[in-house]
Formats: structure tokens, C-alpha cells, sequence
């Protein structure tokens, strides 16, 4: 089919070589065709110009140079930021909001990387920060020591979320059930038993929907409380949490690249026929990555709650999803996770106060569209031709017109 | 409790399940269509959403209800035309297509609906029948649509010609396409269609059966419509008696708070009427469950094609 009014036509050929740059261009142009698209919406929207609110949404999000500027000489000389403002204030909110989508984001990435659709990181995500809220709470006394504390949390919830990843894991593994539905149904099931326990059930103290603040040992330390010794970061919320998922990351990327194991989960993900031949058991291994993927996503349920130091009804949902898109951009790779996890925070702050909301959301599934679109140049080579007879084609390839 | 008010209590709640189970009908038959022609289309819930929003919004500045669903069609069919292209011409992953279906419906339609939150709604006619106290035209007429709707669909799907031609395509396309007939066109056709009648669901929810425009006003019912597929083995026949079922689990949370209900009311005991808004999302995971054990016996199974693109001379199925 020749293009309008043209004699070319496009040809999609199958490529042979995969170019590794192509994945950084795909990823690229897709956040820039994003932020395109998501112009015109919000123009449509009647927002302000478009221009001003991505200005606006990335100084929410990161800060100003001149406000980094004077952060770090702030630092050098151990005084306080200038103009009463946080130097580092945007970065250390978005730090913050990374860890959550950056954990959630590689739950997604194990889970893909085995053609396992894990939709469901956001109930796992409930169900963890609801098992840590039970052990932080109600089953250790307040005054355990905070490592302690955290670590049992931690515990609590990967646990939890283990377990209810593998519900759907091992739907899929006995009874090859579309795991794609049960995640997402069991997202739905979370959040009706957190809202069950905080906003009408036996966890919510009076009628404040929530377990209101938990213990000190049972928190995240905040930057902020070293404020005396290093000035500079008085009223800062960053916390450990994003080590952990820099940790988590760093583990996984191991798992996937050094271990048989991870062997085994690209091999069953590239073409499962194959890798049955090689005598490797999927059913265990959709068992197991679902349970791994539920665990991530679990301790990111955990972080969530220890950052918030209460749980509410007001437990954001959503994160699980992001972590879908994270682990899309990143090209399925745990290290790359951890920088687009940050971009996705940034977002996520640098919209918060934005007008009109639902933004991040459409950015987000603009963002998913063309980077999957754009696949196509993975595997094809898309060329201009001009177009040729019919028969001089079919007689050049041995094609059947 | 007298016998005859027992009965008509009986015939509310059917009729209720009726009316509730109607939106979820037609997304679930379209997504058959869609799934039969072998493109998964899992943008149900984002497409329900914007077709929602868009009617809602049409009728509320225009005031009327057929431009409105109008309007829920057309912004679902052109949702379904973008799954189509990425994942049709542009051969990509169907599932991360249909996600960012979602993900883009749901945003826009929180980002466009957001004036239109908590408006008034439109105002049923209501007539009184012989054996319903209060019943809106509206609703009877949605009912009805669905009703004669899904077995048209059987039938189309299975005793007519393109019906062959469109299971044809889901099933083997290089047959079908060496007997002539244009397998992409073929898909195209179906997934829009598919789009088209998600929107028709959602706009008639927010219209009819439950109306009014909230963010995020399916609460998953796309995704219990892509359950219902499966159960359902992509026959629209099933696909129907399973949404009404289904229509029956979302209202009996509200069913159950009727104080004059004997013993099961949930009016005195909020807690329980809580965990029962879980049933719907158990429910969809255990008729799958159910399902998957039939299908397993009687050896049903997705469409063949279900999920690959078509490349005219590369292996397939």
C-alpha cells in the first residue's frame, strides 16, 4: 500500500541485531512525546500554558539551581539555607515518593521479565504496609529497639506480600489462570480490607480512620532530625527508604544477570517452549516470581507506612501502577529502575499541587503508549521505499503476491 | 413478612441486577468480539471511564441522553482505534497496550470530568407497572437493548458469514487470509467495535443505571468484564448470564442494608456490609477458578491467535 499521493510506501522488515540504543531512544521519546501530548491536554483543559506548568512541575519536583546552588554552600560552611526556604526541600520530597514506586517498579520487572503479568503490586503494597501496621502497633511494645522494630516490619511485610502474590502465582502455575485478572482483583480485595480495618473496623482509633502515629522506634528517621548537627537539613523528610530500594535493585539485577535462577526467568520469558525443553519448571518458577514479586511490592507497603508513621484510610493507591509503567521505561532493568523511579517521584510531587489533577495518570499512559509503540523498532526496521510492481517483487523474493 | 411482599422485594432486586448487570453486558460481548477477531484488549476499564465521563458531561450541557451515549460510543470506538494501531500496524504487546488504554482513560477522564463531579443527574421518567413499584423508562429500555442485543450477537458470531470471517481471523488468520479476507481490516473492525461498546457501557452507567459522574466511577467493573470473558469462553450468550450474575454481587451489598429483609439485613451490622463490597473481586477470581476447571474438561480454549499479530508469511499460529 503505497502512501497517499506518494510512490513509497513504507516496508517493515523483521531486524535481525537488537541495537542497545535504541532502548534509551525509545524511552527518551517517549517522555518528550508525553509531555507533548500532555500539553495540548492540559491547554484543552484550560490549564495555564502548557510551558509555564511543566516550569512549574519540575521546580516542584527537583528545585531551582540557584536553590541547589545555595544548598551546597550552605553545606560547605555549615549554616542554615538562605531566605528561610529548604534548599533541597523538592528533592527530598521526591526521594521519598521514589522509594515506593521504585520498589513497586521492580516487583513489575521481575514479574515481566517472565512474561508475568503482575498487575496486582498495588494490593501486595496494601497488604504489606497493613502486616507492618499489625506488628508495629499491636504485637511489639513500643519500646523495641528501632532496628529491631524496622526489621520486623520489613519482615511483616514482605511476608505479606509474598503471600499474596503467590495466591495469583499459584492460580496460574496449577490452574493457568489468567493472573493479569486475579492480581487485579486482589487489588481491589486489599483495599477493601485496609479501608475494613482503619476507616470502620477494629484498628481505627474513634472516628479518625486511622491507627493514629505510631511509636518512634516504628518510623523512618527523617533527615530532619540530624538538623543540629548538619544545618542544612532542617525540615527534610528524606528517609533509608530509597536505600532500600537502591539495595533491592542492586540484589535483583544480580538475581536476573549472575544467578542460574535468573537465568532460568529470562530463558522461560524469551520463549517458555524452550526453556520447558531444557528441562526447566515453569510452573515453580511462575510460583516463586510471582511470591518475589509480591515481596517487593510488599516492602513497599511497609516503607509506605513507616515514611507516613500512621496508617489511614488515605493510603495512596496507584503506586503499584506506576511501578508497571517505571518498569516499562526502564527497559525491564532493575538498575535503570532506580533513575526513572526518581523521575517518576519528581513527578509525582512536581504534580501534587498542580490543577487540574488525574495529570501524572495521563502523562503516565501517554508515556506507556509510546514506548511500547515505538517497540516496533526493536524487532523491525521500518524503511521508506519507493514502490515497485507487484510482480517484480514477488519475483525478486519468491513471495506469493 | 406476607408472601406477596416477599415477592415483589423478589422482583426489585432482580430487576435491580438487571439494570446493574446491563453496562457490564455490553463491555464484556464487545470484548468478546474483540478477543474472537484475536486482539486482547485489556483498555476495558479506561474506555468505560472516558465513555462515562464524555456522556455524562454531553448530557449535561446539551440535555440529552442519546447524544450523550453517543458520545460515550464514539470516545470508546477511538480509544479501541489506538489500541488497534499500536498493536495491530505497529505489532506491539497487546497487554502493555491495553494497560496504557486504561491508565490514559482513567486520567483524562479525572483530569476532564473533574467540573462535573457531584452534579446533578438526569432525572428518570418513572411509571409505575403491574408488578414494579417504581421503575425508570430509561432503565427498562437499557434492559431491553441488552437483552435482544447479546443473543443477536451469538447469532452473529456463530450463524453468519462475517461471523466465520471474524472467528476465522482470531482462530487461524494466515487461512483466512489466504481465502481473501483482509485479517488486519478484519481486527480493526472488531477491537473499535469492542471500544465502542465499552463506551456505550460506561455512558449508560453514568446516565442510566447509576447515574451521576464520579473519578474512577467503574471501580474496576472493566477488569471484572475481561474475568467475564474468560469465564464466559467468548460466547456472548454466557458472557450475558454472567453479567447479570454479577449485576446481582454489586447491588447486594445495597440490597442487604433493606431493613425488611428477614434475617440477612445488613442495616444493623455496618461491618458486614463493608467486607461485602469485597464479593464482586472474590466472586470474578472464583468463577475462574470454576472455569478454568471446565475448560480444562472440555478441552474450551481461547481463540488460537488470540494475542499474536499477524505477519503475512512469518510463523505463527
Amino acid at each position: 500500500m503505497n502512501l497517499p499521493g506518494t510512490a513509497y510506501r513504507l516496508r517493515i522488515e523483521t531486524r535481525s541485531d537488537n541495537p542497545g540504543w535504541m532502548g534509551l531512544v525509545s524511552s527518551v521519546l517517549g517522555v518528550v512525546l508525553a509531555l507533548i501530548v500532555g500539553g495540548f491536554v492540559l491547554r484543552a483543559a484550560g490549564a495555564n500554558d502548557p510551558i509555564v506548568t511543566y516550569r512549574e512541575i519540575f521546580k516542584e519536583g527537583f528545585g531551582t539551581p540557584a536553590d541547589w546552588q545555595a544548598g551546597v554552600s550552605a553545606l560547605l560552611t555549615s549554616s542554615d539555607c538562605p531566605k528561610g526556604q529548604l534548599c533541597f526541600g523538592p528533592l527530598s520530597d521526591t526521594l521519598v515518593k521514589a522509594s515506593p514506586i521504585l520498589l513497586t517498579g521492580l516487583a513489575c520487572i521481575v514479574a515481566f521479565r517472565m512474561k508475568l503479568w503482575n498487575i496486582g503490586a498495588d494490593g501486595q503494597m496494601f497488604l504489606g504496609a497493613w502486616a507492618a501496621t499489625g506488628v508495629a502497633v499491636f504485637l511489639l511494645p513500643k519500646t523495641t529497639d528501632r532496628a529491631v522494630m524496622l526489621g520486623a516490619m520489613a519482615l511483616a511485610g514482605i511476608l505479606a506480600g509474598l503471600a499474596y502474590g503467590a495466591i495469583p502465582g499459584f492460580l496460574k502455575a496449577r490452574l493457568n489462570i489468567n493472573e493479569i485478572i486475579t492480581t487485579l482483583m486482589l487489588n481491589y480485595v486489599a483495599y477493601k480490607w485496609v479501608e475494613f480495618f482503619v476507616v470502620v473496623g477494629p484498628w481505627s482509633i474513634g472516628d479518625f480512620e486511622s491507627t493514629g502515629r505510631f511509636p518512634t522506634p516504628a518510623t523512618w528517621p527523617r533527615l530532619t532530625e540530624y538538623a543540629r548537627q548538619i544545618p542544612i537539613t532542617a525540615g527534610l523528610t528524606a528517609h533509608p527508604g530509597i536505600l532500600l530500594g537502591i539495595g533491592a535493585a542492586v540484589l535483583l539485577a544480580w538475581i536476573l544477570y549472575r544467578s542460574r535462577w535468573g537465568y532460568e526467568i529470562r530463558v522461560i520469558g524469551n520463549n517458555p517452549n524452550a526453556a520447558r525443553y531444557a528441562g526447566i519448571s515453569l510452573g515453580r518458577n511462575i510460583l516463586l516470581v510471582m511470591a518475589l514479586s509480591g515481596a517487593l511490592a510488599g516492602l513497599a507497603g511497609m516503607n509506605e507506612v513507616a515514611a507516613l508513621r500512621e496508617l489511614n484510610g488515605r493510603l495512596q493507591r496507584g503506586y503499584g501502577f506506576t511501578g508497571v509503567i517505571v518498569a516499562w521505561l526502564a527497559k525491564l532493568n532493575p538498575l535503570a529502575a532506580i533513575f526513572v523511579a526518581f523521575l517518576f517521584g519528581g513527578l509525582l510531587v512536581g504534580t501534587k499541587l498542580i490543577q487540574p489533577q488525574g495529570i501524572a495518570s495521563m502523562l503516565q499512559g501517554v508515556i506507556l503508549f509510546v514506548v511500547v509503540g515505538t517497540e516496533l523498532l526493536f524487532r523491525y526496521r521500518v524503511r521508506l521505499e519507493k514502490a515497485e510492481p507487484v510482480v517484480a517483487v514477488a519475483a525478486e523474493t519468491g513471495d506469493v503476491p | 413478612m406476607t408472601a406477596s411482599a416477599l415477592f415483589d422485594l423478589a422482583i426489585t432486586i432482580l430487576f435491580g441486577a438487571l439494570v446493574s448487570g446491563t453496562p457490564l453486558l455490553f463491555a464484556t460481548v464487545g470484548e468478546i468480539f474483540s478477543e474472537r477477531a484475536g486482539v486482547m484488549n485489556l483498555g476495558i476499564e479506561g474506555m468505560m471511564l472516558v465513555g462515562a465521563m464524555s456522556g455524562f458531561a454531553v448530557w449535561f450541557n446539551t440535555g440529552s441522553l442519546v447524544l450523550g451515549l453517543i458520545m460515550g460510543m464514539a470516545l470508546g470506538g477511538l480509544f479501541a482505534l489506538l489500541h488497534a494501531f499500536i498493536t495491530i500496524t505497529l505489532r506491539a504487546d497487546q497487554v502493555v497496550s491495553g494497560l496504557a488504554v486504561t491508565f490514559l482513560g482513567s486520567g483524562l477522564s479525572s483530569i476532564l470530568g473533574q467540573p462535573y463531579v457531584g452534579q446533578r443527574t438526569p432525572e428518570p421518567i418513572t411509571l409505575t407497572l403491574p408488578i414494579l413499584e417504581r421503575a425508570a423508562v430509561e432503565q427498562l429500555v437499557l434492559v431491553a437493548v441488552g437483552l435482544v442485543f447479546a443473543p443477536l450477537a451469538w447469532y452473529y458470531v456463530n450463524r453468519t458469514r462475517p461471523g466465520l470471517n471474524l472467528r476465522s481471523v482470531g482462530e487461524y488468520p494466515s487461512a483466512a487470509d489466504s481465502l481473501g479476507i483482509n485479517v488486519n481490516r478484519t481486527r480493526y473492525l472488531y477491537v473499535i467495535f469492542g471500544g465502542v461498546m465499552s463506551g456505550f457501557g460506561g455512558a449508560a452507567m453514568s446516565l442510566v443505571t447509576d447515574p451521576g459522574w464520579v473519578d474512577g466511577k467503574t471501580s474496576g467493573l472493566g477488569w471484572i468484564a475481561v474475568g467475564l470473558v474468560i469465564f464466559a469462553s467468548w460466547d456472548p450468550l454466557r458472557g450475558m448470564w454472567v453479567s447479570y450474575f454479577f449485576g446481582l454481587l454489586r447491588r447486594l451489598p445495597l440490597d442487604l442494608q433493606n431493613p425488611a429483609l428477614p434475617l440477612i439485613s445488613t442495616a444493623h451490622n455496618p461491618t458486614l456490609g463493608r467486607l461485602m463490597d469485597m464479593l464482586p473481586y472474590l466472586a470474578t477470581i472464583l468463577i475462574l477458578i470454576i472455569g478454568s476447571r471446565e475448560a480444562l474438561r472440555q478441552r474450551l480454549g481461547a481463540p488460537a491467535a488470540l494475542g499474536t499479530p499477524y505477519v503475512r508469511g512469518e510463523r505463527g499460529v
